[in-house]
């Protein structure tokens, strides 16, 4: 059932987010806007799949929502119907996947070398056991977060204020630099 | 089956390379910026499953800080993006390499 719900969140995810950077039936930023809301969702759904259901819940508030709703306004503001009909150079399209496509490919053997099945093999008895009852036990829940980001002596409480402080400051920042040009 | 933790740290990978991949190609400022949002949450997916698998929940405390953060620095990208298209009325990269405004 889990394996499942992964394959499915986990497919979707690329598959969206792959239709975000190149869609071969529009290039209007709307859709790819849209697109990433579904690269979002299908993240949060992994991140359900995790355990972490408050980080999943302020995934879709925060991405589907605020930041959505930010990347849609400026798209209708600016107005980018002209840019959409530019087309994409050949070379640098094919250098960049040559480039990304190996470094994924080197991504992928250092995983398969760290967490295949050859390096894993001596330390699987020693760890499977703990490793599961640990597993069992961490889920993000509102109250385990909460509890992990403000008690305890390794609380979180400074870095809390310095972003709210951050995020203060990124609103006056805005207000700032959206405002028309004093003459 | 229970996926593994390479399974998850595959996905991460792979959104993290679909966004590498944006930036670098696409010569849209907004797409680029949308790409960006995806390697931050490839990394959003590394940390989480890592933290699930280590039994240690400071990992989801990293990626609501990241999450926080990345909704600030949104809206002051945008707003940098709007002011940079009210002076040079384009947000193709291509067209902004100079330095001058």
């Amino acid at each position: 059932m889990e394996g499942t719900l992964f394959n499915i969140f986990a497919g979707l995810t690329v598959l969206s987010a792959l239709l975000v950077v190149a869609n071969p039936f529009s290039r209007n930023p709307v859709t790819s806007a849209l697109f990433l809301v579904t690269t979002m969702i299908s993240i949060s759904g992994l991140f359900v799949l995790l355990g972490a259901y408050f980080l999943a819940a302020v995934q879709i508030l925060v991405y589907a929502g605020a930041v959505m709703v930010l990347f849609l306004f400026v798209i209708m503001l600016l107005d980018l119907r002209e840019a959409a009909r530019r087309k994409l150079n050949l070379v640098s399209l094919a250098m960049g996947i040559m480039a990304v496509g190996a470094l994924f490919l080197i991504y992928k053997s250092s995983l398969e070398s760290t967490y295949g099945e050859a390096s894993q093999q001596h330390e699987v008895a020693a760890d499977t056991g703990q490793a599961e009852a640990k597993a069992a036990k961490v889920v993000g829940s509102t109250r385990a977060l909460g509890q992990a980001l403000f008690s305890g002596d390794n609380g979180f409480i400074l870095p809390f204020e310095i972003v709210s402080i951050l995020l203060l400051v990124a609103m006056v920042g805005v207000i700032l630099l959206s405002r028309k040009e004093p003459r | 089956m229970e996926p593994t933790l390479s399974q998850y740290l595959l996905v991460s990978g792979a959104l993290f390379a679909i966004g590498l991949l944006g930036v670098i190609v696409r010569r849209n400022l907004l797409i680029i910026y949308m790409s960006l949002e995806l390697m931050l949450n490839a990394a959003n997916v590394a940390l989480v499953a890592m933290s699930r698998f280590n039994g240690n929940l400071d990992g989801q405390v990293m990626v609501f800080f990241i999450i926080t953060v990345a909704a600030a620095e949104v809206s002051v990208g945008l707003a940098l993006i709007v002011a940079l298209y009210r002076k040079r009325q384009t947000a193709d990269v291509a067209d902004l390499a100079t330095m001058k405004l």
